[in-house]
This record gives C-alpha cells, structure tokens and sequence, in this order.
C-alpha cells in the first residue's frame, strides 16, 4: 500500500495517481451513449476519448441548430399574434 | 497499511495529513458526481430555462429584425452563457466561457509542455505495472495526447490544462450541454406552437412526423 502513495509523490508533483485517471476515464464512458454498455477493459482509453469528442461536437452542432431555430422562431413571431403573445409572456415574467 | 497498525501513535500525524489528501480528492470526487446527476434534474433544467428566457428577451428587444444567421449566433451565446451562469462558476468551462469567448479561439498551444509531462509520467510508471498495461500506457501514446488535445480545445477554458483536468471538465461539459439541449429543444417546441416535432431535434434532421 505504501508503494502507491509513493508512486503518487512520484508522478512530478501532480499528485494523480492512475487510479483517478482510469475512474474518470470510465465516468466519461458512462457518458457517452454509444459506449455506455461496453465493459470497460474492453474500450481502450483512446477510443473513449474519440467518442468523446465525436459527441461534443454532435451536441455543438445540435445546440447550433437549435439557436438557429429558435432565432428564426423568434423573428417570425412578431407576424403572428398568437405566438407573439406567447412569447411576449414567457419572456415577461 | 502495516505502518498504520503498528504505530498508530507516532504515524497518526502524517497518516491523517494522507488521509486529508485522499478525503479531499474523494471529496471532489463525490461533488464532481453530485453536479453531474444536477444537470438531469427537472429542477436544473427549469432553472435554465427560465434565465435563457432572460437572455432571449435582452436579445430579442436589441435586435428584432436580426437575419437568421446572426440571430443564431446571438442565441447560442445567449444560451451558452446561461449555462455557464446556471454552472454557478465551478467549473473551469463554465468560467471561461463566462470571462469571454473570444480569449479562446487563436491560442497556440505549447506542445513542448504536453510532451514533457508525458515522458516524466511514462517513465515512472513503466516501473510499476500493476494494472492493465493498454491502460497505463494509453497517456504516453500520441495518438492519446492528440485526442486529449482536440478535447481541450472543444470544451471552453481547457487547453492548456493537464489531462484529468481536461477530463474532469469534460464530463462536466458533456452533462451540461444535454441539459441544454433538452431545454431548449422544449423551448422551441413551445414557441413554435405546432407541437408536430415530437423528437425535439433541429429543423435540417426529419422531424418523425413528416
């Protein structure tokens, strides 16, 4: 047990140890809804981190449309009186 | 663990000094978790909700007539800064997004740095393998320091980080943005008062009603 606090010392000062890094690598791979089932000695690390940033990309692009809708949702209701008027309330309040 | 039984008088102070440090990274553990699971919750979500309504109603009055696409860009900043908001500054992504967007975009990154730590941290684990050996060496390969890099680069605030770091933010990061996109995929769906996408997706994916 000594031998891991003292590789921890080792590790040029940082203090991580590879036990939080395989933790945070398997909490990354519980995120991703492509990799959630896989065991995880069965995913490689890098395959983790391409999944990883495939999907925040994915979810950029997502949210990138979603402004563009809501944009065009917004500027468009200013013709129509219902939906003006939905707005008009959600935004007051 | 010997030491500890042995002596538990005279170890008692640098053990608990140990022990603080292993609590304290456990700690930061379980808040890092407990923020995650925030992020899925309906009370999260509405809380979101409710200060992207702010941040559209300041946008919408400044420009009314804005043409879709620079509207677009107006609302994702909208919605991204708050997120960040909604994050309460805990996190270095949200932070940075919040202290300006435009720091990020043409940093060079020091490469020398990255391959620094990487050899250091290599070599002393090669001496101790007690665990999956693809595991360990996966930090030193390059194809892994690429891909790490390319993370730090997509969240906000994490390029020159250290690796847990950028993975700790990551996790974060990826939370956060669904609950962003749920909220506003909820937003739009009411705003557009049709209620024929029922998947909440974009306009350019098929809604499952057409």
């Amino acid at each position: 047990m000594s031998s891991r606090r003292s590789r921890s010392r080792q590790s040029s000062g940082s203090r991580i140890t590879d036990d939080q890094i395989i933790d945070l690598v398997s909490k990354l791979q519980q995120l991703i809804p492509e990799l959630r089932g896989r065991r995880s000695d069965k995913v490689s690390a890098s395959k983790v981190l391409q999944e990883t940033c495939n999907y925040i990309r994915n979810l950029h692009r997502e949210v990138d449309g979603l402004s563009d809708w809501l944009s065009r949702l917004l500027a468009s209701a200013d013709t129509d009186s219902d939906q003006a008027a939905i707005i008009r309330n959600l935004l007051m309040e | 663990m010997a030491s500890m039984i042995m002596n538990p008088v005279t170890n008692s102070d640098s053990d608990r000094s140990r022990r603080k440090k292993k609590k304290s990274m456990i700690k930061d553990n379980q808040t890092n978790q407990s923020h995650i699971t925030r992020w899925k919750s309906e009370a999260q979500q509405q809380i979101y909700s409710s200060k992207l309504l702010q941040a559209l109603s300041q946008v919408s009055l400044d420009a009314p007539s804005s043409s879709a696409p620079r509207g677009g860009r107006l609302v994702r900043e909208a919605a991204d800064r708050a997120l960040a908001v909604a994050a309460k500054g805990r996190t270095r992504w949200s932070r940075a997004i919040l202290t300006g967007r435009l720091k990020l975009k043409f940093r060079k990154q020091k490469r020398q740095r990255g391959s620094a730590v990487a050899a250091v941290t290599g070599s002393s684990r090669s001496k101790k393998q007690r665990f999956s050996v693809s595991k360990l060496k996966a930090k030193s390969l390059p194809a892994v320091q690429r891909k790490v890099k390319v993370l730090g680069r997509l969240v906000p605030g994490c390029r020159k980080q250290p690796f847990p770091v950028i993975l700790e933010e990551a996790t974060d990061y990826i939370a956060a943005l669904e609950m962003q996109v749920r909220a506003m995929s909820t937003l739009a769906d009411l705003l557009s008062g049709s209620g024929a996408t029922s998947s909440g997706s974009a306009p350019p994916l098929p809604p499952t009603s057409q």
